[in-house]
């Protein structure tokens, strides 16, 4: 049961960075949005509402969270009046001002917790849906809660200003009906003096929209502003980042896992919401079906729990493979104190779960040391996005990849600052590491750092090289002047190498050598059972299922659900003796797009008397078994509540069907 | 197109045999050769080969692409995965081609006798058969007489048929009388896309071969025209099939309860493995509940009747909470009415609402509230006719959005996954599970009206009967009138209905109304109770039909007689 605690307090953790995350964006966009309510008046006079364009990005599934934590925002800094409405609401404009001043007086009534008797019956005969209504509830509201401030100094309303503005949302403004935005755009333009409105779109797809929606005549009432949100991909780097790539979390991705998640974003939806719940459904399916996954926490707490882990769950242990793999390469007499004592199991996990620790905490910080180098290549070999990375690291010991190569060769080739600038950025990465193993390191860079600058200041001061030019005039003879351009030839190659270019190699060597040293796959450790999540293919089923195709292997292939050797068949054809859908649906896969159901019926009978061992004599007639009849009949009627076929009225007693080819 | 010369005769029946088949059966012996001996794993690639011979180019191309997708995904070949990812979607989705319509009788003889079956081979070969039931061996044809061609079912797709032995053997059988016919045929037609093939009745025509050597060269050219015969099989939109109907079969129709009565004695097949099945499933219970307690929502998918697996997950794990069973398969099943036992019933609300709207936001304040309740919902098939609108399935998707409701549902229908867009699938928040269970849909398609089976129609003339009882003596006439009518004019399929002036002469004429205001008022009054139906013919004319069949029909006159 502890598993669901610490479960839900992951998720908790995660919906947190996220929620941080836009948070802070919509600060952003909302601080440049109080300046513009400041100049109010000014707007009024050119009766235009200001609007805000909020273009949000074809991830709808993830606006509602932006929209909750915006309206949310607003609540608190801004004014109390918020509106939110979406398309599916208001297929009228009398619904959406109905909908609009709902929630209003609503949310009013929540905001102030003194409730006048009058004022809660405006607020429940809502009646009267008008403009001038709301102006009138305004009015009341504004007037209420300025003599509120003046005589109680409430610190919840001095946070808005003196008249609030009433923020009206349109969530989804692809979706609204034309006519009615128009219309609501133009009776309140009519209505700004009284009522200081502003409106805020949402929108998936690109501002262009606003002025395709809109005519001229309604879209120069409004005056608009873009907001651009983060990008989803951004978002989804942002996410990874918090998550994957910190030791905070004990629990990991593996590679192929990470790569499902990944593609399903990619491929199907853009939406983070989803590559979240992907990572829900990992933790969950991880501490389900992993025994081992009792010591996946953080390190303090693991290793309180290796002691009190029964004799069965060390079992478990030393059935992993990558403990085997370690067990194996110890010695002898190590080895069968491993298998057999538990207490030295127990003393051994521990020290291989802090190596474990360790492993994790070098490999992010050399990790991000790396991407800073072959995010600034040319073309990318390994990849712009540091997930690119990391799964590359995951997947094999990446410095024997081709793509590593490659880019190790372009580093080569990097001019001098931004060899510096990276170096710099290094320094910082690994500074700000709480291991403290890399001091080394850190030392080791800053050296090339101050090398750099001596280099620079060494680069002035020395002359051009000595031309060679003249020796060679003197000597003509034929062989000499040969072996002297050889000889030139030689020295030029190696002398080419300037101060600099040694340095560079040097710096792309060791960078090298760190990235052998930390960056070594993950299932290369022992114990990564414990924290690593492998299994991609539950993820995909249950995730990214495909109905169609499971339908479509039971009717044609019934034995892999099935295993009855009658059932067995190879070459794709279905023996006689399979279930009665499976061989109405093969008949029926033969048909055009009418069926006529007497042929089926009889070409059923035949089939089902062939498999049963009937012979076809005793049923000579023409007259069909009853029970072989309610069998079609069953059967056919599957086929039409799974949506093969429908009744048809173009001719009497047919079926139409409704699939093509296949299935 | 075929010659009409052997129907001269009856006891020779013309059996076609399309080039398609000849093809089919020849590419088949070069299929299953390389197919032999294959793991499951390799038989898409070998599918792959396959397709690059028969194929146009732009098709493969296609294959491929689709294969780079997979892999993109995730899924190499070797991957473990469940039974259902070896199938590619290029099987599942495909073109359709021309199809002869004898191809059903024609695979039903060949499954009749597939391959381990000891008994087939002496009934398809039992000459004294043939002659002692001739009329079931011209029905057997009788599809393959028509001879047109069929749309659907791609080639490449349908999965072959190995040849049976007894296949050959009867093929040497006849083979003396059919290169006879053949020759002077091929002369003929040798470009014409089929072959016609005289044989001696026979019920299992269809899988017998053709000559191979005379044939094979023929299939060569017609590999090319296969694209264009996809088109012509698309151009008209005329679909031949053959004409028989169930009546002739002089076959009764089964009635709701005498169906369920014969498939109650009709034995299960493979109980032993379904059960094996359902056992698999079942173990899951645990797992679905932390998953659902865990805020995501569950849906079974797959072949086979997941009520039971459904009830039995209530049963076991369910007892001791709050729980709301819907039968979405219940024809009049709304989305109103789960709201209102949601309401009523779980909350314990006194009171109606304007619209399921305003319900859906009772409820969901009521769930939000501190200390809600919880609810666990079960649907069974929400992609029923009736839940599968888009606004119902709004609604759902929002009532499963709220943390302390959990809802475990089953789909059945191919394209159930469309009714839901990113947005409701993120409010639904789905973890797939297949549960194929093989088991069959007893209660699900007891109230699809299925075409076999005979409309009672009881429910029909009760109403019937129920509504002219409150009215007056004449407008019970009135309807008399119509119904009489109609049922005399039952025997002509174009018949329009009554048109108005008629009938306003007919009920004058029978004292029933003494102006047309009154008989309008009376129509309208018909009209509200959905009685009859009125429609306007091509010269605006208005015609009045009563909406019900000619059966029922005759019972209420019956009926309306004894009262009288």
């Amino acid at each position: 049961k502890s598993l669901r605690v610490y479960l839900q307090q992951i998720q908790e953790d995660l919906n947190k960075q996220l929620f941080d995350n836009l948070v802070s964006f919509l600060r952003k966009s909302h601080s440049e949005f109080q300046e513009k309510t400041t100049e109010w008046t000014c707007r009024m006079k050119a009766r235009e509402i200001p609007t805000a364009a909020l273009v949000l990005g074809v991830n709808v599934t993830d606006h509602d969270l932006t929209f909750r934590s915006l309206s949310e925002v607003l609540q608190n800094t801004v004014t109390p009046y918020i509106a939110f409405l979406e398309a599916k609401d208001c297929p009228g404009i009398k619904n959406l001002m109905q909908k609009l001043m709902g929630q209003l007086m609503n949310c009013n009534i929540d905001v102030d917790s003194l409730e006048d008797e009058d004022y809660v019956q405006v607020s429940q005969n809502r009646v009267r849906c008008s403009m001038t209504s709301l102006i009138n509830w305004y009015e009341n509201v504004t007037k209420k809660t300025d003599s509120e401030t003046a005589s109680k100094k409430r610190t919840s309303s001095s946070q808005h200003w003196q008249s609030p503005p009433v923020v009206v949302i349109f969530k989804d403004m692809e979706s609204f009906t034309t006519k009615v935005l128009q219309d609501f755009i133009v009776i309140s333009s009519q209505h700004i003096h009284e009522l200081p409105l502003v409106l805020i779109f949402g929108i998936a797809t690109s501002p262009m929209i606003v002025h395709s929606l809109l005519p001229h005549s309604v879209s120069s009432l409004l005056c608009v502003e873009l907001f651009q949100s983060l990008s989803c991909k951004e978002h989804l780097s942002t996410v990874i980042d918090k998550l994957l790539l910190t030791t905070h979390f004990p629990f990991k991705l593996g590679v192929k896992v990470l790569q499902v998640l990944i593609n399903i974003f990619l491929y199907h939806d853009f939406s983070v919401q989803n590559f979240i719940k992907g990572f829900q459904l990992c933790v969950m399916e991880h501490f389900f079906s992993q025994p081992v996954s009792v010591l996946c926490c953080q390190l303090e707490d693991a290793k309180k729990r290796v002691n009190p882990l029964s004799h069965e769950q060390c079992e478990n242990i030393r059935r992993l493979p990558s403990f085997r793999r370690y067990v194996e390469s110890q010695a002898s007499e190590k080895q069968i104190a491993l298998l057999t004592e538990d207490n030295f199991l127990k003393e051994t996990i521990q020290k291989l779960l802090e190596d474990l620790n360790v492993y994790h905490e070098n490999y992010i910080s050399v990790l991000r040391c790396l991407h800073v180098f072959t995010s600034s290549l040319p073309k990318y070999p390994l990849g712009k996005q540091i997930r690119e990375l990391h799964c590359a690291c995951l997947e094999n010991q990446v410095w024997e990849t081709k793509e590593y190569e490659s880019s190790l060769q372009l580093a080569r080739m990097l001019n001098k600052s931004d060899l510096e600038t990276m170096l710099q950025q290094c320094v910082e990465i690994f500074v700000s590491s709480p291991e403290n193993e890399f001091d080394k390191t850190v030392k080791k860079l800053k050296e090339f750092l101050t090398q750099f600058q001596k280099l620079e200041d060494a680069f002035q001061e020395r002359d051009v090289s000595v031309p060679s030019q003249k020796e060679l005039q003197k000597k003509t003879d034929l062989y000499h002047l040969q072996k002297t351009l050889l000889e030139l030839k030689e020295s030029r190659r190696s002398k080419k190498l300037t101060k600099f270019e040694m340095l560079r190699f040097e710096v792309v060597d060791y960078i090298d050598s760190l990235v052998r040293n930390y960056l070594v796959p993950a299932d290369h450790k022992t114990l990564h059972e414990i924290v690593y999540f492998n299994t991609a293919s539950v993820l995909r089923e249950h995730l990214n299922a495909a109905p169609r195709i499971a339908l479509h292997t039971a009717l044609n292939n019934p034995y892999s659900y099935l295993k009855n050797q009658a059932l067995k068949s190879d070459g794709g054809s279905i023996s006689n003796k399979a279930p009665d859908i499976c061989i109405v649906y093969k008949l029926h896969l033969e048909c055009g797009r009418l069926i006529n159901l007497v042929d089926w019926l009889e070409a059923f009978s035949t089939v089902v008397m062939a498999g049963e061992g009937l012979n076809a004599d005793t049923a000579s007639s023409d007259q069909v078994d009853d029970v072989i009849h309610a069998r079609f009949i069953r059967a056919v009627s599957e086929l039409e509540l799974l949506g093969f076929i429908k009744p048809s009225k173009q001719k009497t007693d047919h079926v139409a069907r409704l699939t093509w080819g296949g299935c | 197109m075929s010659q009409p010369e052997g129907k001269s005769s009856r006891a020779l029946e013309v059996k076609f045999v399309p080039d398609e088949d000849v093809l089919k059966h020849i590419a088949d012996d070069a299929g299953i050769k390389v197919r032999k001996d294959k793991s499951q794993l390799a038989v898409s690639v070998k599918k792959l080969v396959k397709k690059l011979e028969n194929i146009s180019d732009d098709e493969v191309q296609e294959i491929l692409e689709e294969d780079d997708y997979v892999a993109a995904l995730g899924i190499s070949a070797q991957d473990p995965m469940g039974n259902g990812s070896s199938v590619s979607g290029g099987e599942v989705y495909s073109f359709q081609t021309p199809k002869s319509s004898s191809k059903m009788a024609e695979l039903a003889s060949e499954l009749a006798q597939a391959p381990g079956q000891s008994v087939a081979p002496c009934h398809s070969e039992c000459p004294e058969k043939t002659a002692k039931t001739p009329q079931s061996s011209s029905k057997f044809c009788g599809a393959s007489k028509k001879r047109e061609f069929v749309s659907t079912t791609p080639y490449r797709l349908r999965k072959r048929l190995a040849a049976p032995d007894p296949c050959l053997e009867s093929e040497s059988e006849y083979s003396a009388s059919c290169s006879e016919e053949e020759d002077e045929e091929n002369q003929k037609e040798v470009s014409s896309v089929l072959s016609d093939q005289k044989t001696p009745a026979k019920t299992k025509a269809a899988s017998l071969p053709p000559p191979r050597n005379t044939l094979a060269k023929k299939n060569e050219d017609k590999m090319s025209n296969l694209v264009e015969e996809y088109f012509e099989a698309h151009s008209s939109s005329k679909v031949l099939t053959s004409d028989r109907t169930l009546q002739k079969l002089r076959k009764r129709r089964l009635n709701q309860q005498t169906l369920h009565d014969l498939l109650k004695e009709a034995p299960l097949a493979y109980a032993a493995e379904i059960k094996e099945l359902n056992q698999q499933h079942e173990s899951l219970f645990s797992k679905w509940m932390l998953q659902l307690r865990l805020g995501f929502n569950i849906v079974l998918y797959g072949l086979g009747s997941k009520r039971d697996l459904l009830e039995k997950f209530r049963t076991s794990v369910l007892q001791d909470s709050l729980h709301l069973v819907v039968n979405g398969y219940f024809p009049s099943i709304t989305v109103k009415s789960i709201l209102n036992s949601i309401t009523e019933e779980v909350l314990d609300h006194i009171g109606t609402f304007r619209s399921p709207l305003d319900q859906l936001e009772f409820i969901m304040k009521r769930f939000k509230e501190d200390s809600p309740v919880e609810l666990y919902v079960l649907i069974h098939n929400l992609d029923s006719q009736m839940l599968r609108g888009e606004r119902s399935q709004q609604i759902l998707a929002q009532l499963s959005s709220l943390p302390t409701i959990y809802l475990i549902a089953s789909i059945d229908h191919i394209n159930a996954p469309l009714m839901w867009d990113q947005a409701k699938l993120s409010l639904f928040n789905w973890l797939w599970y297949e549960t194929t269970t093989f088991s069959p849909y007893v209660e699900e398609t007891s109230y699809e009206n299925s075409l076999l089976v005979q409309q009672s129609g009881s429910l029909a003339l009760s109403s019937l009967t129920h509504v002219l009882h409150s009215l007056t003596l004449n407008a019970r006439g009135i309807f008399r009138l119509l119904a009489q009518y109609q049922l005399e004019n039952k025997d002509n399929p174009s018949y329009p209905g009554l048109s108005f002036q008629d009938f306003y002469q007919q009920c004058r004429e029978a004292f029933l109304v003494n102006s047309d205001l009154t008989l309008r008022a009376q129509l309208t009054e018909f009209r509200d109770h959905k009685l009859i139906r009125t429609k306007r013919g091509a010269d605006g004319v208005e015609y009045l039909l009563i909406p019900v069949d000619d059966s029922t029909l005759t019972d209420f006159l019956e009926k309306e007689d004894e009262d009288v």
